[in-house]
């Protein structure tokens, strides 16, 4: 009887649950294998991972492709399409074994033919520049039955770095509208504006995606995101602002708190009077907290840096740059004095007007400058006026944004203030970072360069290349149906591993 | 017939007026498709090559020429950020804002006849006061502002609708319907106290005027003096209204579309503008331009049609 009536009641229960369901108007035919995950832009126009440039579009590129090699969470690289590789004595030769049972998702193998063929697309110089510099590199490379031998002209310790890169197959000559990749997800289809659909691949060779269907939905507004999450048009939504987390409290999301890594700070012109001046970059790095802006701007949450670099690093990291300046509003009055500023000076702080946190952040220096008689005024420009004016016209004199790292390398975030470099929009010029990153880059043992890197990153603190700020909370919204989200020290989302909670 | 053919040669000048004025704006805004696309990445080789890839290292004329001529084909070119012809990828948002548009009239159109045909014959009551006040207010309230309201009041707390789960005509139509409604419900509220309005006020006007005494006079009742003839020349202004809301709310959907995370013309235009997705951007504007001048010629000739006086 008891029996019967617990029947009857699941029974019950789940015609109301399917009525419910259905009431709502929700197409999910099977909850339990899909997930509809929220992007604040449209993919880039072409999906060939080789020419993805934006950041959000790596991020989504990560579940459908692999290179031979492929970061984990800790930011290692663990052997992917590769299942082994080897590196000679002298550094020069790369030789990556090929996995066994690889398959496309299109159904055919992996080739060695299909890798040779991406290090030729990669490496064609025919156009000008290789697509990826680093493979300017490389003198010769080929198979060997099961084997890609790669030799390179000179050492280069972060060479592995760039066997992230990802393996399609040999004439998918039309990759930008028809990717196929070897990862965890395959391509389904697109519509602009709308969304992107992804389907776990079956035939993955390695742990296979827990969540069958994946719907990549563009929520372009960013004051709708917290509406779409609560009314359960979307699962997952990464990097939510704290104003937001908080209208999500007593919902049915988990926020997950991670770190963005990535350096913000007040990037400062060192070509332009008065930043020219050590003395007075040293002064605004005197007169800014950071622990301040923390505190107002992001309810406390976020991690105080002093150099470029960012905490998910490890080795490379040096925490204490983050107290060489420790706030003394008379040093920096002094220093602007010596400088030539006693009355102080006014600049325009321009920031992309799309990055709120940014703005916040500039708000609160602003007010800051005030103490020392620095009159900043903010100047919001459109994104692509800052890309155009501000990074590549190098036409600012100050501009708060957060610069991240495209390779899990030291060399990716200290490379770009060599004074010869093309990444250099901030223009910091001294002798001794060239001879450092030099050193760095040529150094045969793996301490020997973390030295020299470090020392780099102490060069720009002591500088005072930009006033160095924080490296921002993360926050992520996830419906308390799932599970499993994981953060990277790089900007990817791994959807393969979101499971559905117990 | 040649009253029809002037308008119809001024209203391709405007076109041609608005195509050139487009064009030659974008090319002078900050910003540039190239770097756009290549981001941080970008070195001036790479820029170099994907600017001569794009065809935007040859003359200003030139480009805007070959644009024109693609046009008269059809062919508004081909979109830089998705690989698509401007022409596929408009119709398919194109036919979403139209809908969107088309809902937003009807709705207003339901609401407000009987509306304001009430709120006239109602004129001298205590009625009337609530209504005006309660017109004056919903005016006030822009519709996005409204549109973040509907959302929460019926999308959060009542669920009627899941906010942003639009789904698109191709896959379910009455879905697609079903979820416009309630944007539509935003975009046509201030328009419906404005044609309530309207209507009262044009209702009243017409009360006064020496024929409807005469109708009176005649033996008429109230009721047969109101529907026959005042209503009939009240409708003048107002439809005249309505149609020029038309192409207004075309262009004013693009906000709506925003909060309601409506995949239309609005949102295609602002992101392709953020993103230097110049024959887009220039596409959609000519569209919308395209719309405003139609629906005023509409408007000339119903003039004409409706309103035998006007014929002078």
């Amino acid at each position: 009887m008891n029996l019967f009536k617990k029947g009857l009641s699941l029974l019950l229960l789940s015609a109301t649950l399917t009525v419910a369901l259905c009431g709502c108007g929700g197409d999910k035919a099977d909850d339990s294998s899909q997930i509809t995950i929220g992007i604040p832009q449209d993919l880039e126009e072409s999906l060939d991972p080789h020419y993805a440039v934006a950041a959000g579009t790596k991020e989504i590129l990560f579940n459908i492709f692999e290179g031979l090699v492929k970061p984990d969470k800790n930011g290692d690289l663990n052997p992917a399409v590769a299942d082994s590789y080897t590196i000679s004595e002298d550094g020069l030769t790369y030789t990556f074994h090929l996995r066994k049972g690889v398959k496309f998702h299109d159904g055919s193998a992996v080739t060695a033919e299909d890798v040779l063929y991406c290090i030729e697309k990669n490496a064609d110089t025919s156009a000008g520049d290789a697509n990826i510099s680093a493979f300017s590199n490389i003198k010769n490379y080929y198979a060997d039955g099961e084997n890609i031998v790669i030799e390179l002209n000179v050492k280069d310790p972060d060479f592995l770095e760039y066997m992230t890169m990802a393996i399609i197959p040999a004439g998918n000559t039309d990759a930008a509208t028809n990717p196929i990749g070897t990862g965890p997800y395959k391509y389904v289809s697109r519509t602009p504006q709308e969304n992107i659909i992804l389907e776990a691949f079956d035939d993955y060779y390695g742990e296979k995606a827990n969540i069958k269907n994946v719907t990549l939905k563009i929520v372009a507004d960013a004051d709708s995101v917290v509406m779409n999450l609560l009314g359960g048009s979307v699962d997952l939504y990464a990097r939510i602002s704290s104003t937001q987390v908080a209208q999500l409290a007593n919902s049915d999301f988990n926020i997950l708190e991670g770190t963005m890594n990535l350096v913000q700070a007040l990037y400062l012109n060192n070509n332009v009077e008065p930043f020219n001046d050590v003395r007075v970059r040293q002064a605004l790095s005197y007169a800014v907290d950071p622990k301040e802006i923390i505190d107002l701007a992001f309810d406390g949450k976020g991690t105080e840096i002093g150099s470029s670099m960012f905490p998910a690093f490890g080795k490379y990291y040096i925490d204490e740059t983050k107290d060489y300046y420790e706030v003394d509003l008379d040093k920096a009055k002094e220093l602007l004095t010596e400088a030539g500023y006693p009355d102080g000076f006014s600049f325009a702080i321009k920031v992309p007007s799309n990055y709120q946190p940014h703005i916040d952040t500039a708000q609160v220096i602003v007010e800051q400058l005030k103490k020392i008689n620095v009159d900043a005024k903010i100047e919001l420009v459109e994104w692509d006026s800052w890309l155009s004016d501000v990074y590549a016209g190098r036409d600012f004199a100050a501009t708060v944004v957060g610069v991240d790292a495209s390779t899990m390398t030291a060399r990716a975030m200290l490379e770009r203030f060599t004074s010869d470099s093309s990444k250099n929009f901030v223009n910091f010029a001294s002798d001794a970072y060239d001879a450092e990153f030099a050193a760095a880059i040529s150094a045969t043992d793996i301490d020997e360069q973390t030295e020299h890197y470090k020392e780099c990153e102490w060069i720009l603190t002591k500088e005072s290349a930009n006033v160095y700020l924080q490296d921002l909370a993360e926050f992520v919204a996830l419906n308390k149906k799932y599970t499993g989200y994981e953060f990277y020290p790089i900007y990817v989302m791994d959807i393969a591993k979101l499971k559905l909670a117990e | 017939m040649k009253y029809v053919i002037r308008k119809l040669v001024t209203m391709i000048i405007t076109l041609m007026a608005v195509s050139a004025l487009v064009f030659i704006s974008f090319q002078l805004i900050p910003g540039n498709p190239a770097i756009s696309r290549l981001g941080t990445e970008a070195t001036p080789e790479k820029i170099a090559r994907l600017t001569h890839e794009l065809g935007l290292d040859r003359p200003l004329l030139t480009r805007y020429f070959e644009w024109i001529k693609g046009i008269f084909r059809w062919d508004f070119g081909m979109s830089y950020s998705y690989n698509q012809s401007v022409t596929s990828l408009i119709s398919d948002k194109l036919v979403i804002t139209l809908m969107l548009s088309f809902i937003a009239i009807l709705i207003t159109v339901l609401v407000s006849f009987p509306l304001g045909i009430y709120a006239a014959r109602k004129s001298d009551t205590k009625l009337d006061v609530v209504i005006n006040s309660l017109n004056q207010f919903i005016m006030a309230v822009p519709s996005f502002f409204s549109g973040i309201l509907i959302t929460l009041i019926f999308g959060v707390i009542l669920r009627i609708f899941t906010p942003g789960a639009f789904v698109s005509y191709k896959i379910n139509m009455f879905k697609c319907i079903s979820y416009l409604i309630f944007p539509a419900i935003a975009i046509a509220l201030p328009k419906i106290s404005m044609v309530v309005k309207l209507l009262k006020d044009t209702c009243l006007q017409e009360a006064k005027k020496d024929y409807v005494r005469t109708a009176y006079s005649r033996g008429n009742r109230t009721k047969a003096v109101f529907y026959k003839h005042v209503l009939k020349n009240a409708m003048v202004p107002v439809i005249t209204f309505l149609s020029m809301t038309f192409a207004d709310i075309i262009a004013g959907s693009i906000i709506v579309e925003q909060v309601f995370s409506v995949p239309g013309l609005g949102r295609l235009l602002l992101t392709s503008i953020s993103g230097r997705d110049y024959p887009v951007c220039e596409a959609i504007i000519l569209f919308l331009a395209f719309f405003v001048v139609f629906s005023n010629l509409l408007v000339d000739l119903f003039y004409r049609v409706l309103d035998p006086r006007i014929r002078v």
